[in-house]
């Protein structure tokens, strides 16, 4: 873990055990809670997906208002906010898992790179090939080790010889940091890992299709500690070759891994920022009753 | 008379159950938290007192009370009728019966006859009443020992609960002794069989053809028990329906799990099962008077020779038949493979039908080998579709364009009409009807067993 993130580390829980820190709250920007307009910087300078104005229902139930961010190349963001506000469902739309839910509707556009993914002309299968994800809880096939990393390269014909793909089901397992605990073990069921094996077991599965971007809905919600800091290290590394988008409930997860920050309330998109920022220096209050634990 | 009986005692425990629970809101002063037990559970309790042992002394006592009057009889009647021998004694017996209820008799009735059947008359007289009055008193009696015992502390719900405990036992056993029981009785008549005819005959002839001389100069009554033709010809006609009923079955499964619209699936599912509750005797007319005829014609056309009654007209109907139960155990099992096994796939850009070929089906295949098993030992116990529409002759062959007959429609044959039942002829039904009980069975506890291990993946 890098120093910078040890800081931002401290100064989250200075935020967090500070009562009378006055110049703190006073640096709130918007105080007024029926303000729903998002605030901070949207936009970056290298966007690798932009997303504007997505509305989402569920049959007649709308989950996301008028949500509009850019996601960079090569940065972890990170999306915080309480049990229900829409984060899963955001997530969803960015590799539009949610067309696999009837109810579901999504309008508005999101762009990876240059395509609009909503298009008639996007084959959504070729996009899940380049937006990957891991869920919440682990879930590996229920096939050997071996067979649930090779799984992706083999629908995708991405190797033409058995070698080939030995190597990259090995290189996986290794950026996934795998691949020393299972190398003996290839051939057995991959349910039959620990949680936290597990997990990574679809991390690697994911990254073994290569994908452009990695979306993670709670990725350690179910793992103990130990798993979490591995995982959480691994996110660091796998940041230098992908953009990762992780929802989490945890601020501490989200101070650590992630350089930018979406707080979620309610179907709103209530603010964006730099990870320290955020949970230094909220400006809308929402944000930062949330983030002291006042609201959640 | 009797009924009436049982309806009163009837009456008399709804009456103690408002009897009960009214006691039991006495005895709490109106207070119900003062209860051990829901007032209803005291009525329940009275009621239970009030109709129970009386019902239990009422079954003992109309089982028994027939056979008491004939001794009550016999000893009263002449000597030289008390003495007939055992058998002429029991034709005497029932002539006497017969008087009593109006019957027709074997012979004219004798003074002596005539006396007798009047003291039968006079004992049941005797008899029924003093049934009224001995329930009505036990049933009044234990209500009333049950009413003065409710207290507040009295805990009747346990006491209750253990009575329906007692009567769930008993449903459960009812299944379980049935079965032994027809289990025994085939095994034991096919030991009478195989002590006549020997075992390794039955098992490995090739020969079947039951008809038994009965004088030593009859022609053409061989009495040959191979039973292999019959397996083969099972074997053949469930092995056609499974083509059929295999894939159709498990194609609609993936299309209504996975493609079909909640709404079209809400419809399609049921009206599939409903394929299941057409009674195969229909489907054994369809198979008889429509598909075997038309099969013919085809084969006439093509310039095949098809039997009239051939194996294959058999399978195909009885395939069709058996479609619900591969579809709807898959559709069940493959629906029960977790939706994050699929958003795992569908998330590394897997199209719906790598999913399933690649996921689901392996996922669910311990499953669907189950259903399969389970609708093979339907396909091999199945009667009415092959007594119609496959042959009565014992062929041992693999064309499917000839007529076969199978191991149920031999057991019909054999035990339609008039038989003697200590004929090898007859008890090689029971011996067949074990060879298939046998192999069923064997079927089944493969198939529970699958079903079981794959249940268990995913906990
Ligand atoms: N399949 C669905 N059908 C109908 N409504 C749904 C569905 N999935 C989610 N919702 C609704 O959409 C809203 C947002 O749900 P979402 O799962 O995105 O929340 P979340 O922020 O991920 O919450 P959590 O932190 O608890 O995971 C909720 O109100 C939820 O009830
Ligand atoms: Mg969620």
């Amino acid at each position: 873990m890098s120093t910078t993130t040890i800081e931002i580390k401290t100064a989250l829980d200075a935020t967090l055990h500070s009562d009378t820190d006055a110049d703190k709250r006073s640096s709130v920007e918007v105080t007024d809670y029926n303000n729903r307009q998002t605030v901070g910087k949207i936009t970056v300078d290298h966007p690798k997906m932009v997303c504007r104005n997505v509305n989402v229902y569920y049959g007649a139930k709308q989950a996301l208002k008028n949500v509009g961010i850019d996601i960079g190349i090569n940065e972890v963001i990170a999306f915080i906010g309480p049990s229900g506000c829409g984060k899963s469902t955001f997530l969803r739309c960015l590799n539009r898992m949610n067309d696999t839910i009837v109810a579901c509707r999504v309008a508005g556009q999101i762009k990876l790179d240059e395509d609009d993914i909503y298009d008639k002309s996007i084959d959504v299968v070729q996009l899940r090939a380049r937006i990957g994800m891991v869920f919440q809880k682990p879930n590996p096939f229920p096939k050997s080790i071996y067979e649930n990393v090779a799984y992706g390269p083999r629908i995708h014909g991405m190797v033409n010889t058995k070698a080939e793909l030995d190597e990259l089901v090995r290189a996986s397992l290794e950026r996934a940091g795998l691949l020393k605990e299972v190398e003996k073990r290839m051939n057995e069921p991959g349910t039959s890992l620990s949680g936290g094996q597990q997990q990574r077991l679809c991390i690697a599965r994911a990254v073994a299709v290569n994908p452009e971007v990695i979306l993670m809905d709670e990725p350690c919600s179910a793992l103990d500690p130990i798993a979490t800091a591995k995982i959480e290290e691994l996110i660091d590394e796998l940041r230098e070759n992908y953009t990762i988008v992780i929802v989490t409930h945890s601020m501490q997860q989200a101070a650590r891994v992630s350089q930018r920050t979406a707080y979620f309330h309610l179907g709103d998109l209530i603010e964006v920022g730099e990870t320290d920022q955020i949970f230094t220096n909220p400006k809308h209050k929402l944000t930062e009753d949330y983030i002291t634990g006042r609201f959640g | 008379m009797q009924s009436f009986l049982l309806l009163t005692l009837i009456l008399l425990s709804v009456g103690g159950y408002y009897l009960g629970r009214n006691r039991a809101f006495a005895v709490a002063g109106g207070q119900i938290r003062h209860l051990h037990s829901l007032p209803s559970f005291y009525g329940s309790y009275t009621a239970l007192w009030c109709g129970l042992p009386a019902l239990i002394v009422f079954a003992v006592w109309a089982m028994l009370q027939p056979s008491v009057i004939i001794d009550l009889v016999v000893a009263g009647m002449p000597p030289e009728l008390r003495n007939l021998p055992p058998d002429q004694l029991n034709l005497a017996i029932n002539d006497l019966k017969n008087l009593v209820s109006g019957n027709i008799v074997s012979s004219t009735p004798d003074a002596a006859m005539l006396d007798a059947a009047n003291r039968y008359r006079n004992l049941q007289l005797i008899g029924n009443a003093s049934l009224w009055v001995v329930i009505l008193t036990l049933a009044i009696a234990s209500a009333a020992y049950a009413w003065r015992a409710i207290s507040p502390t009295l805990r009747a719900r346990n006491r209750v609960e253990q009575v329906v405990n007692l009567l769930l036992i008993l449903s459960s056993t009812v299944a379980i002794f049935t079965t032994l029981g027809i289990v025994l009785s085939v095994l034991f008549e096919s030991i009478l069989f195989f002590r006549k005819v020997p075992i390794t005959e039955f098992l490995f002839g090739t020969h079947w053809s039951p008809q038994t001389a009965l004088r030593a100069d009859q022609v053409g009554s061989s009495g040959a028990f191979g039973s292999v033709p019959l397996f083969a010809g099972t074997l053949l006609i469930s092995g056609i329906a499974m083509v059929v009923a295999v894939p159709i079955g498990l194609m609609a499964a993936l299309f209504l799990s996975e493609y079909a619209t909640p709404k079209f699936r809400a419809f399609a599912k049921p009206a599939l099962e409903i394929l299941a509750g057409i009674p195969t005797v229909v489907y054994g007319f369809f198979a008889a008077l429509t598909v075997a005829p038309l099969i013919r014609e085809i084969g006439a056309a093509i310039g095949l020779h098809v039997a009239s009654e051939s194996a294959l007209a058999a399978g195909l109907v009885m395939g069709i038949m058996i479609i619900p139960f591969v579809s709807s155990l898959s559709d069940d099992v493959i629906n029960a493979v977790p939706q994050s096994m699929r958003d795992g796939s569908y998330a590394l850009g897997a199209t719906k039908s790598e999913t399933i070929t690649r996921v689901l089906l392996p996922a669910a295949l311990p499953g669907i080998v189950g259903s399969i098993l389970l609708a093979v030992s339907r396909a091999i116990g199945e009667t009415m579709i092959v007594v119609m529409a496959a042959g009565l002759s014992a062929n041992l062959t693999a064309n499917p364009l000839e007529a076969v007959t199978t191991v149920t429609v031999q057991i019909v044959t054999l035990l339609t009409g008039d038989q003697e039942f200590d004929s090898p002829k007859t008890l090689a039904a029971f011996a067949l009807g074990l060879m298939l009980f046998v192999v069923t069975l064997i079927l089944n506890i493969i198939a529970l067993h699958v079903v079981r291990k794959y249940r268990e993946q995913y906990e």
